[in-house]
C-alpha cells in the first residue's frame, strides 16, 4: 500500500529541531495563557469586544487601549482575548473527534485486514484527494457560513491521517508474540484488539494528532479570513483580520497584525509541544 | 491498493516491460477510480442538503415561477439523480461544466478567464519554494549537527508557522503600504506587470510550504551523505560540489518529488486565500466568491478541478518514481 501523504508527514516530522526543555516549557506557558484568556475572557478583557466607540477610531496604543482600536473603535486587546475562544475550541473539537474516529477505523482496518482494510484504504485515498480547506469550503457552499459545517468537514479530512498511522501500528502489533499468547489462552480477537492492542497504539497516535492542531487552527482561521467561517462582528482572529483589511491599506496595521501574530504564536507553541510529545513517546512512523 | 493490482499477479514471469505496463495500468485504474468516486462525492453532496434542489440552487434569490421552471429544465432537476449525474459528467467530459448562476455564462468560460492568474501565481510560488526550500535543505544537510543546521531548521519551522493569510497581510503592510515597493491590489495588465503584481502574493503563498521541501531535502540528503557510495566518491578525490550534486542530491530527489506532488493541490487551495487578500481575480477568489454568492455549479467545477489536478499530479509522480529512483521498483516488488 503506497500512502504518499502519510509518508510525507513521516518524513516531514522525522528531523526534529533540537529544542531544549525551556522552549517546551515556554510553549506550554504561552498556550496555557491563551487557554486561560479564552476561559476567563469576560473577566480579563478590559472592554466588551463588540463595544463600538466612534471617538476612538484607529486609536494608537495607550494605557486605555494597550493594543489600540479598530475601525469601529473596538478594543483590539479585548477582541483578541475573546477571539481565543473560537480559535482554540474549534481545532480542539476537530483534533479530538478525528483522533477518536481515526483510531477506531484504523484499528478495524489493521486488525481485520482483508476486504474491509482494502475498502477503508480506498475511502481514505478518496478523502486524501480533498485538501482539508477545500472540503471545508465545499461544506460552507452546501450548508452555509459558520463554524459547524467546516468543523465537521475538517474532522472528515483529518480522519484518514490518523487512521493510516493507527492501521500501520496495529498491523505491526498484530504479529507480535503477546497477541498470539493471548490467543492461545483463548481470549477473543475483539478483546485483544480493544483491551491490549489499542492501549499500546493510542499514545503514539495521540501525540502525532496534537501536531494536527496547528494546521486545523490555521485553516479555520483562514476560512474566517475568507469570510466563510465565523461571521463579523464576532471576535475571531480570522474574522478580525478580514474586517481590518481596509484599515491595513490605510496604514492602520495593529487591528490586523495583532490577531495574525496570535495565530502564529499559538501555532508555533502547539507544534513545539506536539513534537516534544512525539519525541517523548517515541512514536513517529513505524519502519 | 490499486484496483489493477488484483489482476497483476496473474501474469507470471513477465519481462521488465510487461511489469512496467502492468504497473502503469494499475496506477491508471486507481487514478480513474479515485476520480470517479470524487465526482460522485462532488455531485451527490448537493443531495445531503435537505429540501428542494431548485430552492437550494436559487438560495438567496427570489425566483419567479418561470425562473424555477427554467432552472429545473436547465439543470434537469426533474430527472432521476443518476440521470442528472450522467448528464453532468458527460458534459464535463466534453468541457461543459454547466452554467454559472451568478455570471449567466458557461462555467468553463468563467473559469478559463481566471485560470491564467492562478497558474502564474502557483508557478511563481512553486519556483520560490523549490529554490529556497532546496537551498535551505541543502545547507542544513551539509552542515548537519552544526549551528548553521540548527539555525536553518529554526528558520524553516518559523516559516512553516506563517499561514498564507498572515503572510499576505504582513507583506502588504511592510512592502506595499509602508515601503510602497509593490502594489497591494489587483493583477495588473500585460505579462511583466502581472508578474510584478504577483511578487508579494507568490511569496505569501510560498512561505508555509518551504518548510515541507526544506525538511524533506535535508533528511533525504542526510541519509545519502551517510551512504558508502558518497564516501567512495569523496575518497576518489572528486570535488565536493560534484559529489553533492551527482551523488547526494541526485539520489535524494525521490522523496523531494513525492512531496512536491502533494504540495501542488495545497498551492491551488491556498491560492484562494492569497487571491482574496491581494484582490486577484483567479480561480481561488472565484471559488470563495461563488460560495459567498451561492453559485454552486462553479463551486462544483472548481472543487473537481483541484481534486483532479491533485490526483493526476500524484499519479504522475508515482509513475515517475522508478525512473528517478530505480531502487523504488525493487522495493515495490519486495513489499
Amino acid at each position: 500500500m503506497t500512502s504518499t501523504p502519510t509518508l510525507a508527514i513521516g518524513v516531514l516530522r522525522s528531523p526534529r529541531t533540537p529544542r531544549p526543555g525551556i522552549v517546551v516549557l515556554a510553549s506550554v506557558l504561552v498556550l496555557g495563557a491563551f487557554a486561560l484568556a479564552a476561559v476567563f475572557a469576560p473577566f480579563l478583557a478590559p472592554y466588551d469586544p463588540h463595544a463600538v466607540d466612534f471617538s476612538a477610531i484607529y486609536a494608537s496604543p495607550t494605557l486605555a487601549h494597550p493594543l489600540g482600536t479598530d475601525g469601529l473603535g473596538r478594543d483590539t486587546l479585548s477582541r483578541m482575548i475573546y477571539g481565543a475562544r473560537t480559535a482554540l475550541i474549534a481545532p480542539l473539537i476537530v483534533v479530538f473527534a478525528s483522533t477518536v474516529l481515526g483510531i477506531l477505523l484504523g484499528l478495524v482496518a489493521g486488525w481485520r485486514g482483508g476486504w474491509l482494510d482494502a475498502a477503508l484504504g480506498r475511502l481514505f485515498d478518496l478523502v486524501f484527494a480533498f485538501p482539508a480547506l477545500l472540503l471545508a469550503i465545499m461544506a460552507v457552499a452546501l450548508f452555509g457560513k459558520g463554524l459547524v459545517a467546516p468543523v465537521i468537514a475538517m474532522i472528515i479530512a483529518y480522519v484518514p491521517y490518523v487512521a493510516r498511522l493507527t492501521r500501520s501500528l496495529v498491523a505491526a502489533e498484530r504479529s507480535r508474540p503477546y497477541v498470539s499468547a493471548y490467543r492461545v489462552q483463548g481470549f477473543g480477537g475483539a478483546w485483544i484488539a480493544l483491551r491490549r492492542v489499542l492501549p499500546n497504539v493510542t499514545p503514539v497516535v495521540g501525540a502525532q494528532s496534537t501536531l494536527n492542531f496547528g494546521y486545523v487552527l490555521a485553516e479555520l482561521a483562514a476560512l474566517s479570513f475568507l469570510g466563510l467561517g465565523v461571521q463579523p462582528p464576532t471576535a475571531d482572529w480570522g474574522a478580525m483580520i478580514n474586517e481590518s483589511q481596509a484599515g491595513l491599506l490605510g496604514g492602520h496595521f495593529l487591528p490586523a497584525i495583532v490577531p495574525a501574530v496570535a495565530v502564529v504564536i499559538v501555532v508555533v507553541a502547539v507544534n513545539i509541544i506536539g513534537e516534544a510529545l512525539s519525541d517523548r513517546i517515541g512514536g513517529g512512523m513505524p519502519a | 491498493m490499486a484496483p489493477g493490482s488484483a489482476a497483476a499477479p496473474a501474469a507470471v514471469g513477465g519481462s521488465r516491460t510487461s511489469a512496467a505496463v502492468r504497473r502503469v495500468a494499475g496506477k491508471l485504474g486507481g487514478l480513474l477510480l479515485t476520480l470517479f468516486l470524487a465526482s460522485l462525492l462532488v455531485f451527490f453532496s448537493r443531495f445531503l442538503v435537505p429540501g428542494d434542489p431548485v430552492r437550494f440552487l436559487l438560495r438567496g434569490r427570489e425566483p419567479s415561477a418561470e425562473a424555477v421552471a427554467a432552472v429545473t429544465a436547465q439543470y434537469g432537476l426533474d430527472l432521476p439523480p443518476w440521470q442528472q449525474y450522467l448528464n453532468w459528467v458527460g458534459g464535463i467530459l466534453h468541457g461543459d461544466f454547466g452554467r454559472s448562476l451568478q455570471y449567466r455564462q458557461d462555467v468553463t468560460i468563467v473559469i478559463a478567464e481566471r485560470l491564467p492568474v492562478t497558474l502564474l501565481l502557483v508557478v511563481m510560488a512553486g519556483s520560490i519554494i523549490a529554490v529556497v526550500g532546496l537551498s535551505l535543505g541543502t545547507v542544513a544537510a551539509l552542515n548537519r549537527g552544526r549551528a548553521l543546521d540548527r539555525l536553518t531548521l529554526i528558520a524553516l519551522t518559523t516559516l512553516g508557522a506563517i499561514p498564507s493569510f498572515v503572510g499576505s497581510i504582513v507583506l502588504i503592510a511592510v512592502f506595499a503600504v509602508q515601503l510602497g515597493w509593490f502594489p497591494s491590489f489587483g493583477s495588473g495588465d500585460g505579462f511583466l506587470d502581472t508578474v510584478y503584481h504577483l511578487v508579494l502574493p507568490s511569496i505569501a503563498l510560498a512561505l508555509v510550504f518551504i518548510v515541507l521541501i526544506g525538511k524533506v531535502t535535508r533528511s533525504a540528503m542526510v541519509e545519502q551523505l551517510r551512504r558508502e557510495h558518497v564516501e567512495v566518491a569523496t575518497s576518489r578525490g572528486l570535488a565536493r560540489a560534484l559529489v553533492v550534486r551527482r551523488h547526494v542530491l541526485r539520489n535524494a530527489l525521490g522523496p523531494i518529488i513525492t512531496v512536491s506532488g502533494i504540495l501542488v493541490a495545497g498551492l491551488f487551495v491556498a491560492s484562494s486565500i492569497v487571491e482574496a487578500a491581494f484582490g486577484l481575480s483567479g480561480i481561488g477568489s472565484l471559488l470563495v466568491q461563488s460560495v459567498d454568492r451561492l453559485d454552486f455549479p462553479v463551486v462544483q467545477a472548481i472543487v473537481l478541478l483541484v481534486v483532479t489536478v491533485f490526483v493526476v499530479v500524484n499519479a504522475v509522480v508515482d509513475l515517475l518514481e522508478p525512473w528517478i529512483d530505480p531502487r523504488s521498483t525493487a522495493g515495490d516488488s519486495a513489499r
